[in-house]
C-alpha cells in the first residue's frame, strides 16, 4: 500500500505476480477450511456429521444450527452459558483491571525518576520470560496452602499479572507522554495522579487497548491454570469446559455436537474482536519487536 | 535487545529533583503508580517461585509402612529422581526436537507471508492478513479438537488422506500437534515481522530498485536484514511456547492413544501433581522453568552476536 501500483520493471512479471497469488491461495484454504469446516459441522445432527458432505451445509441446516444452539445452551442445567460467563470474567475482567495495574506501572518506570527503577524493569523483564504455564503448578502449591484452590480467585488473581504489558506500557509511555506536558501539569497545580488518569491515559490509548488484547488473549488460552486449580465445573472458564466435555466423548456420544457447536460459539466473539480490533493490533504487535 | 533501546526515550520524562514538594509528591504518586503491581507480581510470581523451589527441596517420610508421612528436608533428593526419570528426560527430548522441526518452519512461512503481503505482487492484502490471523483467536484447546476432528478418518473432510495415512499414530502424532501450533501461530507471527517491515522507510529499497535490484535480492539483502529484531523475538516466544506444550496434546489424548501421560514436560508435571506426588512436580517444574529461560537467554545472545558482527 505504502508504494501503491507504482509501475513495475519487467522482471516482476506475470509469473511472479502468479506464484505470489498462489502460494497465499493456497494457505488461506490452509487457514481457513478448519474454521469453515467448523461452522459447517455446526449445522448438522450428530449422524450427519458422519453421513454427509464435510464441507457442505445439509437441506436442515438453519433449523438443525438452531436445535444445535438450543441443546448446546440447555444441556447439563445450562452449564455452557456459565464457561461463557466465567470466561468473560477471567478473560475481560481480568484483562480490564490487569491493564490499569500495568500501564499504572510502566508509565511510572518511563516517566518518573527513583531509585530501584532499574532494578524494577529488570525483574519485570524477566517475568516476561517466565510462562505462565511454569507458574501454574507453583500457583496451585501456593493456592493450596491457603485453601483457595476450586474458587474463582484462584484462576483470576494469578491472572491480573502481565509483566509484558508493563514492558509495552513503559515503552509507549516514553514515547507518547511528552514529559513537557507532565510539567505544564504541575504548574496547574494537577496532582500526579489526575493528571495520569485524563491526560496520560488518553495518550496512551492505543497502548491500552493492545495491552488489553494480548493480556485477554494470554488469559483466555491459558489452559494449565483452571485445568490444575479447578474441579467444580461452574467455574470452569469455557476451553476447559469443553476440553471436559471432549474428553467424555467416547461414553457420552452425544456431546460431539455439543462440542463442535460450543467451540464455533466460543470462538467467533473473538475472531468477529480481533477483526474490529486489527488495527490495534498491527500497530502495538510492532511496538514490541522494533522500537 | 531490548532495554538498552529503550532507554534513551526515559531520559526526557525525567524530573527536577530540586523543587522538593513536587518531588516529595512524585514519590508518592510513584508508590501509588507500582504498588499494586508489585504486590500482584510478588503475590503471583514471586512467592509461587521461591515456594515451588522449596518444595522441590522437600521429601515425605513414613515411620515404617503404616506410618504417618511426614515432610522432611530431603536435599536434591527430588532432582536426583528428575535426572533419572527417563519418561522425563524423552518428553523433554520429544519437545526438542519438535520445537528444531517446527519453529524454523513456522517462521520461515511467517517470513515468507510477511515478505509477500510487503511486496508489490500481491492484490488483496488486507483479506490475506486477515485470514492468516484468524486462526490466532482460536484458543490452543479447541484448535486441537478442531484438529482432532480433522484427522480422524471417519469426520474428516480429508477421508482420502487420513484413512490412508494415521496422522494420530505413535509416529506421527508429534507432527500432528506441530501442524496444530502452525496453524495458529503462523498468522500472529507474520504480523509481528509484517509490522515490522512496514516501519522500513521506503527510500532504503529506491537506490536499489533504481539499481535494478530485483525484488527477491531487496527482500534477501535489505529487508530481512532490517527484521532480524522481530525473527528473533518471534523466536523466544516459540521457543518458550514449545517448551510449554501442554493444551494441544493433553487435548489430543482424547482421539490418540499414543500420546502417553508423560508427552511433553509440563504434561508429566500435571501427572505428577495428579498422583499427588508435589515435591517431584516441583522439581520438574522448576527445572523445565530454569531451562526455558537459559535456553531463551542462550537464543537471544547467541543472535544478538550475530546482529552486531
Amino acid at each position: 500500500m505504502r508504494r501503491g501500483n507504482s509501475p513495475r520493471g519487467p522482471r516482476h512479471s506475470i509469473m511472479s505476480r502468479t506464484g505470489a497469488m498462489l502460494i497465499m491461495g493456497v494457505f488461506t484454504l490452509y487457514f481457513l477450511t478448519p474454521i469453515w469446516w467448523l461452522l459447517v459441522s455446526s449445522t448438522k445432527t450428530g449422524g450427519q456429521i458422519t453421513g454427509t458432505a464435510p464441507l457442505w451445509f445439509t437441506m436442515e441446516s438453519i433449523p438443525t444450527f438452531f436445535s444445535n444452539i438450543g441443546r448446546l445452551f440447555t444441556y447439563s442445567d445450562g452449564v455452557f452459558g456459565r464457561w461463557l460467563l466465567n470466561s468473560a470474567i477471567y478473560a475481560g475482567l481480568g484483562a480490564l483491571l490487569g491493564t490499569i495495574i500495568a500501564a499504572m506501572c510502566g508509565y511510572a518506570l518511563a516517566k518518573y525518576e527513583f531509585k530501584g527503577r532499574e532494578a524494577i524493569f529488570n525483574i519485570v523483564l524477566s517475568g516476561v520470560l517466565v510462562p505462565a504455564t511454569a507458574l501454574a503448578l507453583p500457583l496451585f502449591l501456593i493456592f493450596s496452602e491457603v485453601k483457595l484452590t476450586n474458587t474463582l480467585w484462584a484462576v483470576f488473581l494469578p491472572s491480573l499479572v502481565s509483566p509484558f504489558g508493563v514492558y509495552l506500557a513503559r515503552i509507549y509511555a516514553a514515547a507518547s507522554v511528552p514529559g513537557e506536558l507532565l510539567e505544564a501539569a504541575r504548574l496547574d497545580g494537577s496532582g500526579e495522579i489526575r493528571t495520569f488518569f485524563t491526560v496520560s491515559t488518553r495518550l496512551m490509548a492505543p497502548a491500552l487497548v493492545t495491552i488489553f488484547l494480548f493480556q485477554f488473549v494470554a488469559i483466555w488460552n491459558n489452559f494449565f491454570l483452571p485445568l490444575i486449580m479447578l474441579r467444580d465445573q461452574t467455574l470452569f472458564p469455557v476451553t476447559l469446559g469443553l476440553y471436559a466435555w471432549n474428553s467424555q466423548i467416547s461414553q457420552i456420544p452425544e456431546l460431539r455436537v455439543l462440542v463442535i457447536v460450543g467451540a464455533l460459539v466460543s470462538i467467533l466473539p473473538l475472531i468477529a474482536a480481533f477483526l474490529a480490533l486489527q488495527r490495534f493490533w498491527s500497530s502495538g504487535l510492532g511496538a514490541g519487536s522494533v522500537k | 535487545m531490548t532495554s538498552s533501546s529503550i532507554s534513551p526515550a526515559l531520559a526526557k520524562g525525567a524530573q527536577k529533583p530540586w523543587r522538593t514538594k513536587t518531588f516529595a509528591a512524585q514519590r508518592r504518586a510513584v508508590l501509588l503508580f507500582i504498588a499494586p503491581f508489585a504486590v500482584l507480581f510478588l503475590a503471583f510470581y514471586a512467592i509461587p517461585i521461591v515456594f515451588a523451589v522449596v518444595q522441590s527441596l522437600l521429601t515425605v517420610e513414613r515411620e515404617g509402612t503404616f506410618g504417618a508421612p511426614q515432610e522432611v528436608f530431603g536435599g536434591f533428593v527430588q532432582y536426583q529422581q528428575v535426572f533419572q526419570n527417563t519418561e522425563f528426560w524423552r518428553s523433554v527430548g520429544r519437545v526438542v526436537l519438535f520445537g528444531v522441526v517446527q519453529v524454523p518452519i513456522m517462521l520461515g512461512l511467517a517470513l515468507l507471508f510477511a515478505l509477500l503481503l510487503d511486496s508489490p505482487l500481491l492484490k488483496g492484502k488486507k483479506f490475506f492478513r486477515l485470514a492468516f490471523f484468524a486462526p490466532y483467536a482460536v484458543p490452543g484447546v479447541i484448535a486441537a479438537i478442531m484438529w482432532g476432528f480433522l484427522y480422524s478418518p471417519t469426520l474428516s473432510p480429508f477421508g482420502l488422506i487420513t484413512s490412508e495415512v494415521n496422522v494420530l499414530s505413535a509416529e506421527l502424532v508429534l507432527w500432528a500437534i506441530a501442524n496444530v501450533v502452525t496453524w495458529v501461530y503462523v498468522g500472529y507471527n507474520m504480523l509481528i515481522i509484517y509490522s515490522s517491515l512496514l516501519a522500513i522507510p521506503t527510500e532504503i529499497y529506491e537506490a536499489a530498485k533504481l539499481d535494478g535490484a530485483s525484488n527477491i535480492q531487496i527482500a534477501w539483502r535489505i529487508k530481512i536484514p532490517l527484521v532480524v529484531p522481530a525473527i528473533i523475538l518471534t523466536g523466544v516466544f516459540s521457543i518458550i511456547g514449545t517448551l510449554q506444550l501442554l493444551a494441544e496434546p493433553q487435548t489430543l489424548r482424547s482421539f490418540s492413544s499414543a500420546i502417553s501421560s508423560t508427552f511433553t514436560p509440563n504434561l508429566a508435571v500435571y501427572t505428577t501433581a495428579s498422583v499427588p506426588n508435589y515435591h517431584l512436580a516441583a522439581a520438574f517444574s522448576v527445572v523445565l522453568a530454569l531451562a526455558t529461560f537459559i535456553l531463551s537467554f542462550v537464543f537471544l545472545k547467541a543472535t544478538q552476536r550475530k546482529v552486531s558482527q
